[in-house]
């Protein structure tokens, strides 16, 4: 009875659900169900979380993550998954929010039916959870961002021109303002522009050709933007600027290999998405079995990447991201 | 002549392009010069030859929001294929994309057609079930520069006679749908169809046969360009050209065609994708907000639009007049 109670709420929550795993799900109650719900799926960075959760999941035995999300990256979509996870009775569920305030209800409700919520990667506002993994902190991408430029530019002197997502975007904004803070640490670098290619390729294209045209100057394209560095670096080869202007910032490894092999982009960085799933869903089972508490000051162990040490906002920070050039991209490429 | 002028939709576009290209020119003077606009129209074609396939479906009275979709998922199709055959010519790949748009267009054809839907509502839904294939088809994986081969990735960029190969595909196509426009009875039987569907049926016209037909071109062309967005920005991934559809409705109603079926022409919708095109590459350049750029192209449309329901309601009041003058 009680299974077929479990296989019900299981077909309505439908989206992001194989099949297969719902079957599981019922079969398998004495596990910890870990939900991964990411901001959208078919998405590789996401892909990569998953691996590292399917990793932690095998190194800590009794875990069972649910990898799950909308198709587009909607708060509507992730409210609707996150409703029929709490039907379904997870032990814990591990968000990478599309909107930070609009999760929060519902987020409420689950961690009063005492699931374990936690959010990595894109944050929920306080109330919505017990704690927030972030993948790095803003000012190490920041500072990682001028220290890419400051490598790319020859010399580590010249102009550099910003490429963001929206104008709007949070993540984009906040890490393009702890650029210009740590820009003193490199004096080479003069930031002359932030153009907006609103995470749309054609835009992007057409922005960075626009800073092409109108600042012949500049010799570094930073592309804080997945989206955007893809573009950046097509635009500057198809301009016939390779070896003139460099186009860097955060990108993953398997999108770019190309451009890393045709010379417009030298190095990148990006945290490592395979050690953030393993980190999340870590710290998520660590919460869930009790083992460990979320509060201002308290350390988590998260396996083989040591500790993490919660800050007065219940943050943490896992680690510097991770740069990669021409002799580990396409190693990587092939992971993520 | 200057009557003339005033009332036809092309001349004003024209002028209003030239009068923006040399607005643009005062801030940034290089805008003007012959390579950067050769570079606009390269950078408008996909547009163009959208825009061409849209307005002969809005002739019709219909409308076709998954044309992007479609772009997308016929050029995730060319991706993979290439990605998973190098070997294979382009000249194949380039015809899958063509019959995957037609057949993506002629399912879109055949709901409004035989089931009878409002193409809004077909459209809307195909719009999310293409986008949803693609994901199924690549696993939400991107297909990577690095994946397609350089003869993919550069024959939309190889140059003949001083223009991109992509920006020839454009003229071809305008020269293309002026012929079909004029010379072929499907031409015109778009216009007789969209302008009384009660007196096209007396002549003799299939109205929804005439609509099917409409979305099958429209379809072709969203396949074509499928390949030629995928090659030039060299990525394929599901949100290829997301909210494409939304600027490519935007030229045909900018050229004039109207919303209501029947009125419309090719030079309005080509000058329409342009006057799109040229705002969207000057943008970058003039250094504006961003906030200003969307503020910019919305109010551009409204005032289209506002043209248009002037024009339309003229055209109704005209024939009061004669008839009170017969009776």
């Amino acid at each position: 009875m009680a299974n077929w109670k479990k296989l019900l709420s299981g077909t309505v929550l439908a989206v992001g659900l194989l099949s297969s795993q719902m079957s599981t799900a019922a079969h398998a109650a004495d596990k910890v169900r870990i939900a991964l719900l990411v901001k959208s799926l078919g998405n590789g960075f996401f892909d990569a979380a998953h691996k590292g959760a399917d990793e932690a999941a095998k190194e800590l035995g009794n875990v069972e993550v649910i990898y799950t999300g909308p198709t587009s990256t909607t708060a509507s979509g992730q409210i609707d998954i996150i409703n029929s996870l709490i039907a379904q009775k997870v032990n814990a569920i591990a968000v990478s929010a599309n909107d930070g305030d609009a999760l929060v209800p519902s987020l409420k409700k689950a961690m009063q039916r005492g699931i374990t919520v936690i959010s990595w990667d894109s944050a929920v506002a306080k109330p919505g959870r017990e704690m927030h993994l972030a993948p790095s902190s803003d000012a190490l991408i920041g500072n990682m961002c001028d220290k890419l430029a400051a490598d790319a530019l020859p010399g580590g002197k010249g102009d550099v021109a910003i490429l963001s997502a929206t104008a709007t975007s949070t993540n984009q904004n906040t890490w393009i303002a702890e650029m210009k803070k740590a820009l003193p640490k490199y004096p080479g670098v003069n930031v002359v522009t932030t153009v907006y290619g609103d995470d749309l390729a054609d835009k992007s294209y057409r922005e960075t050709e626009g800073i092409l045209k109108t600042y012949p100057n500049v010799k570094v394209i930073v592309a804080p933007t997945s989206v955007g560095i893809v573009a950046a670096a097509q635009a500057v080869e198809d301009a016939g600027k390779v070896g003139q202007v460099f186009v860097t910032g955060l990108g993953l490894p398997s999108e770019l290999a190309g451009h890393v092999d045709k010379g417009s982009v030298k190095s990148f960085a990006i945290w490592n998405p395979i050690d953030l799933g393993y980190a999340a869903t870590t710290i998520a089972y660590e919460l869930a079995t009790k083992k460990a508490e979320a509060k201002p000051g308290a350390e988590i162990p998260i396996g083989r990447m040591g500790k993490t040490k919660l800050d007065e906002n219940d943050q943490a920070a896992m680690a510097d991201p991770f740069v990669y050039d021409k002799s580990n991209v396409h190693e990587f490429a092939k992971i993520f | 002549m200057i009557g003339f002028l005033l009332k036809r939709r092309e001349p004003q576009i024209f002028a209003a392009i030239l009068v923006l290209i040399a607005l643009i020119s005062t801030r940034f003077p290089g805008f003007a010069a012959p390579a950067n606009l050769a570079e606009v129209f390269n950078d408008t074609a996909i547009l163009i030859v959208l825009a061409l396939g849209q307005m002969a479906v809005i002739l019709t009275r219909c409308i076709d929001l998954s044309v992007a979709a479609n772009l997308a998922l016929s050029g995730m199709i060319v991706a993979l294929l290439n990605a998973a055959h190098p070997d294979l010519p382009l000249a194949v790949l380039i015809l899958v994309a063509l019959v995957s748009g037609l057949l993506l267009g002629a399912i879109n054809g055949l709901l409004v057609w035989k089931v009878g839907i409002p193409s809004i509502v077909v459209t809307l839904g195909t719009l999310a079930v293409y986008r949803g294939v693609i994901f199924l088809l690549a696993g939400g994986a991107w297909v990577n520069a690095h994946q397609m081969s350089a003869v993919f990735l550069n024959m939309p960029r190889s140059v003949i006679l001083g223009l991109p190969v992509l920006a020839w595909t454009g003229v071809l196509i305008v020269a293309l749908g002026v012929l079909v426009i004029r010379y072929t009875g499907f031409g015109r039987a778009l216009y007789a169809v969209g302008g009384n569907p009660v007196a096209a049926v007396y002549a003799g016209l299939d109205v929804g046969r005439t609509q099917f037909l409409a979305f099958c071109l429209s379809g072709l062309l969203s396949g074509l360009c499928g390949y030629f967005w995928v090659s030039r920005y060299a990525v394929a991934y599901v949100d290829v050209a997301n909210g494409f559809e939304l600027d490519v409705i935007a030229a045909c109603v900018i050229g004039g065609v109207s919303i209501g079926g029947g009125i419309g022409s090719v030079a309005g919708t080509v000058l329409g994708a342009i006057f799109l095109g040229v705002i969207k590459n000057a943008l970058p350049v003039v250094n504006i907000s961003p906030f200003w750029q969307m503020a910019i192209s919305g109010s551009v449309i409204i005032i289209a639009v506002v043209f248009n329901a002037r024009a339309e309601k003229k055209r109704g009041r005209l024939i009061l007049k004669q008839a009170r003058t017969a009776s």
